[in-house]
């Protein structure tokens, strides 16, 4: 029986820069260079102030929990083979909110303000997913 | 919306289609079976509607209903903004019939996602690969819209202390109205205890914090205010209205999930019915899950911010109890068959015509509706009176 699938990013011009860096193992994000102002996802010009002069900078990778869940029900195959999985909203340091899974982590080792470190999880050729761990409780905040 | 437009038109027919499971009829069946009974409730015929506001799974949804029903209307509008959009019609009937655009608006909406299995309109375009949700949200089994409000959730718990057992308070006050509901899907007693047994689905959200899914229809009518008043039933005039938008499936915003958008919708449409939170006598909220209700108490102003819990506790939205909310039963209840606006706003029609039987909540004089659509993306609100 083949695999299940997962659903994949399908990158576009504007978004392609962020997926080639997560491949490399890297997290980059728009910076606008009137503002200064970090934002996810990519657009065309900067949400605070409406200037175009946006470029792609390396992030920290850090942030903390915003809120989460904990799926006990899956909308695919591929996941419910995971389940339970940690659902995220990753408040990074630069500011913008990001969408990932808490990796390894159960129902009890979650809490809303843990600090997390990105990571990356390879899903396809040339394709790796932005995900997330938790760092240990105490760690720098 | 302008203060003025305040009373000028009516709701005056109202209608839901066979609720529950319908094998056998499709979603365009149950629009205009519900429909029929509406234009049947209001006194008129097909041939007087000129103003047509659909939506279904079917992108053209108006057309594929003036078609069906045999209309020629000089209006049509099919916008689809999620569960709110029946609410956000009504709005719309107002402006046109303002404009004169339109005389007599009919407002439909029908599913079969409980015989269908599924909810076929989940599968749309923003699901594709390359949109936003596509690319930083559908790779994360993210569960929508389930998994958004199981995070409001926990960030309320968070900061507020709310409980599962707050939570459950939402679903046993619906399950007590629907048992006095002949039309509601679930009438059997429930218990606090039983709700918070169920199974989890998304923490802190279990299967019984969640609506129903089930076929069904339904239908209103709006017209002008001068022309109500030669009708069947008392007009239910439309006091206040108003609308906001923000997100599409993908509330990145650095702003506060807790606050989606609902107050200021709220305060919009009670500054231009001219009436305060005092004033209501029956609530109708969309209830996807029972942390949404809490939430919009909250936004809406009928309590303070993170008190919520502590609002719905000991039955205070159950029969007799303090503020009666969502008295048909709700989408806990009742019914629900994938978008739920416009049965929020046939049972406020009806509490106000004081047709509701058992469950009529005496003197109903002013009720709000209020509905979000798709997750935290936008918000309808309408204030109904006679």
């Amino acid at each position: 029986m083949p695999e299940p699938q997962r659903p994949l990013p399908q990158p576009t011009d504007l978004t392609r820069p962020y997926w080639e860096a997560a491949a490399m193992g890297e997290l980059h994000l728009q910076r606008c260079g009137a503002c200064g102002r970090w934002q996810f996802y990519p657009r065309p010009f900067c949400l605070a102030c409406e200037s175009g002069e946006l470029h792609w900078q390396r992030a920290s990778g850090l942030g903390k929990v915003y809120t989460y869940t904990v799926n006990h029900r899956a909308p695919n195959p591929f996941m419910k083979a995971r389940l339970p999985y940690v659902v995220a909203i990753v408040e990074l340091d630069e500011g913008p909110r990001l969408m990932a899974n808490v990796l390894g982590a159960t129902s009890a080792d979650m809490a809303i303000g843990r600090r997390v470190q990105i990571t990356f999880e390879p899903v396809a050729d040339g394709l790796a997913l932005p995900q997330c761990s938790l760092l240990a409780d105490g760690a720098a905040a | 919306m302008n203060p003025s437009l305040s009373r000028s038109v009516a709701i005056v027919g109202v209608a839901e289609s066979d609720l529950g499971k319908v094998p056998g009829k499709s979603a365009l069946e149950l629009q205009g079976q519900a429909a029929l009974l509406a234009l049947a409730d209001a006194g008129l015929k097909l041939a007087d509607v000129d103003g047509v506001f659909a939506h279904t799974d079917d992108r053209f949804s108006s057309l594929q209903v003036s078609e069906f029903l045999g209309l020629r209307p000089r209006f049509v509008d099919s916008t689809n903004v999620g569960g709110m959009s029946n609410l956000l019609h009504v709005q719309r009937a107002m402006a046109a019939i303002a404009a004169g655009m339109c005389e007599v608006a009919l407002i439909t909406y029908g599913s079969t996602q409980l015989s269908d299995g599924s909810r076929k309109g989940g599968a749309v375009a923003a699901d594709l690969p390359h949109t936003p949700r596509g690319q930083f949200i559908l790779p994360y089994g993210h569960l929508s819209p389930i998994g958004y409000y199981a995070m409001v959730a926990q960030l309320h718990m968070h900061r507020y202390g709310t409980t599962p057992h707050d939570l459950a308070e939402v679903a046993v006050a619906a399950r007590r109205w629907a048992q006095l509901n002949p039309k509601a899907y679930r009438r059997e007693p429930t218990s606090l205890d039983e709700v918070m047994a169920s199974p989890l689905v998304a923490e802190p959200l279990r299967q019984r914090d969640c609506c129903l899914v089930t076929d069904g229809g339904g239908a209103m009518v709006v017209v002008s205010a001068e022309r109500a008043r030669d009708l069947r039933q008392p007009p239910v005039y439309v006091l206040g209205a108003a609308e906001t938008h923000a997100h599409h499936y993908t509330p990145f915003n650095t702003g506060d999930w807790l606050d989606t958008g609902v107050a200021p919708t709220a305060e919009a449409a009670f500054a231009m019915a001219g009436v305060t939170r005092e004033d209501i006598d029956v609530v109708q909220i969309y209830d996807h899950f029972t942390i949404g209700v809490i939430q919009s108490l909250e936004e809406l102003g009928f309590c303070k911010r993170g008190e919520g819990g502590a609002f719905v506790a000991d039955g205070a939205l159950a029969p007799g109890g303090r503020l009666p909310v969502n008295t048909s039963g709700g989408g806990l209840s009742y019914g629900h068959p994938g978008m739920f606006g416009m049965f929020v706003a046939i049972e406020a029609v009806r509490q106000l015509r004081g047709e509701c039987g058992e469950r009529q909540v005496p003197d109903a004089r002013l009720a709000l509706c209020h509905a979000p659509g798709l997750v935290f993306s936008c918000n309808t609100t309408l204030i109904l009176g006679v």
